[in-house]
């Protein structure tokens, strides 16, 4: 295991090292100490490795993420895992504003709450978040899963195209073109997915209620559904 | 962009280090706001004198100010005039009747200088410059006091300049600091204006600090005032706000600028970004939250 101590190392020296990882390490596991809150630790790593960041992290950790394990102790600021395209993102704490922003890919877990626009433009990531989430999340989500255990803020799944949004508590309310649906047993069955990769297989996809695309604001066409 | 920082001390062990705490914190928000920084800290006072923190408006020192007011109103001050200088700017302790004299009295005669802050506790400091030299021009880290309140400045939308760096203060032991941009402060500066309140810039966050006086001069507390900054301010704004014994933060309806907030048994602290936060005693376990859109806080000394 590699320990890497912010406090003394550059960060630019620590995300030189993640992006050398691709294919040639077998260095796959790395400790990351005092974040202080620094932005873009551990973005653009390419590589099955695990970073475990023991403290509170500044914007868009985890970005770009493919293949890694990135597990943060602590709360994340604006953006975490944005654009990532695969691996996983666990955040034992809270997130702060677009969590999961454009992600195309993967995992992201936040233990905690997340703020404002949790999933904005999500475009095929999963994100389990097992808090509550602020307003406006899921603004103009494309494709992907977003699945809450806790409540949603107002104008949830604003201009919405064809990501599912999963909810077990209150929904303040629902932004333009975003409506209640009634879950497929395909879609039932990805929810039950996403919760026991989350550990949170104890919980029944049965308590969920599923929000989507009324499909009113774009010109959504039934041949092209398989491409979301 | 732009930075703030805030601290509200809980702990009265604390308050000599009060701005040390403040200024390590300012020095981390330079690279959010690179052009001009202030501050303001409510330190020691006397309910029945009050502060003016003057500067002058060429940046320059004043001199020769507080011996001159000694000379032409020394009966109104009688032996309360107290004076002392910091970087560029000279605070005066006067008589609180004496105030509205001492003002006139600059007008006339020193049209050059400028009351930046008045207030039984609080003093103000601002300038152009890195937030830091800022800070250590004014020798910021010597202050102690119970709450301060500081900004680190991007100019997007007027010049750098003193007069457009915060906090702004437009009543007594009134502070404000401001992340974001109004859009209709003219419309309210004038409104305000035909109410009686007079402003020193064009600038949209003075607007604000202005909208809080009035309302509070209407006789509401401080959270009333800035729940009713929901209705009445339209823009983006992240808000921290001073007076005598509160500290108080708000954000617009969408959050639309980063804020972030630690509080442990000892203090209240207020970040734009967490960085700004990490220096601070005991951090590691205090309660790190987001403060939620169009939702006051606000903390009162007791």
């Amino acid at each position: 295991m590699s320990t890497v101590d912010l406090a003394v190392t550059p960060l630019r020296e620590l995300n030189a090292a993640l992006h050398k990882l691709n294919g040639h390490s077998n260095d796959t596991r790395w400790e990351v100490l005092n974040p202080l809150g620094k932005h873009a630790i551990a973005v653009g790593i390419d590589a099955p490795v695990t970073v475990e960041i023991e403290g509170h992290v500044g914007y868009y950790c985890g970005g770009m993420n493919k293949q890694a394990r990135i597990v943060i102790a602590g709360n994340a600021g604006v953006g975490v895992g944005e654009n990532m395209m695969s691996g996983e993102i666990h955040i034992k704490g809270d997130a702060s504003q677009a969590a999961g922003a454009t992600g195309r890919g993967g995992l992201l877990v936040i233990d905690g709450n997340a703020s404002a626009r949790c999933g904005i433009s999500m475009k095929g990531i999963d994100i389990l978040v097992k808090g509550s989430i602020g307003p406006m999340s899921a603004f103009m989500a494309q494709a992907g899963n977003l699945v809450v255990l806790g409540d949603a803020g107002e104008a949830l799944g604003d201009s919405i195209y064809e990501a599912r949004l999963f909810v077990r508590g209150a929904v303040k309310s629902l932004g333009a073109d975003c409506v209640q649906k009634t879950p497929t047993a395909e879609e039932r069955e990805t929810l039950a997915a996403i919760l026991k990769r989350g550990g949170c297989d104890d919980i029944s996809p049965d308590e969920f209620r599923l929000y989507g695309s009324a499909r009113r604001l774009y010109h959504f066409h039934i041949d092209n559904v398989s491409s979301y | 962009m732009c930075g703030i920082v805030g601290l509200f001390l809980k702990s009265k062990a604390l308050e000599p280090q009060l701005g040390s705490m403040l200024s390590q914190m300012l020095g981390v928000m330079d690279d959010r706001g690179p052009d001009s920084a202030g501050f303001a800290v409510y330190g020691a006072g006397d309910p029945s004198t009050v502060k003016l923190t003057l500067r002058s408006d060429g940046g320059e020192r004043i001199e020769g100010v507080a011996a001159a007011l000694q000379e032409h109103l020394g009966q109104d001050l009688g032996q309360d005039l107290g004076s002392s200088q910091r970087g560029s700017h000279l605070v005066l302790t006067i008589p609180k009747d004496a105030e509205q004299k001492v003002r006139d009295w600059l007008a006339a005669h020193h049209p050059e200088v400028r009351v930046v802050g008045a207030g039984s506790r609080m003093e103000l400091y601002k300038e152009v410059g890195l937030p830091s030299d800022v800070a250590e021009r004014f020798a910021l880290k010597s202050m102690s006091g119970t709450h301060g309140i500081g900004h680190t400045r991007m100019a997007t939308e007027s010049a750098v300049t003193t007069d457009g760096a915060h906090p702004f203060s437009t009543g007594v032991d009134q502070c404000l600091v401001h992340n974001g941009s109004l859009s209709n402060h003219n419309g309210v500066r004038r409104y305000l204006e035909r109410d009686g309140l007079t402003f020193q810039t064009e600038n949209d966050t003075e607007v604000a600090a202005a909208y809080l006086t009035w309302r509070m001069r209407q006789g509401i507390d401080l959270k009333s005032a800035l729940e009713a900054c929901l209705s009445d301010l339209d823009g983006f704004y992240t808000f921290v706000v001073g007076t005598e014994s509160g500290f108080a933060v708000v954000r617009d309806p969408i959050a639309c600028k980063p804020a972030v907030m630690a509080e442990t048994d000892d203090y209240v602290a207020f970040g734009t970004e967490y960085r700004a936060l990490v220096g601070l005693p005991g951090i590691e376990n205090a309660r790190v939250f987001e403060p939620e859109p169009a939702k006051v806080y606000v903390w009162e000394r007791h």
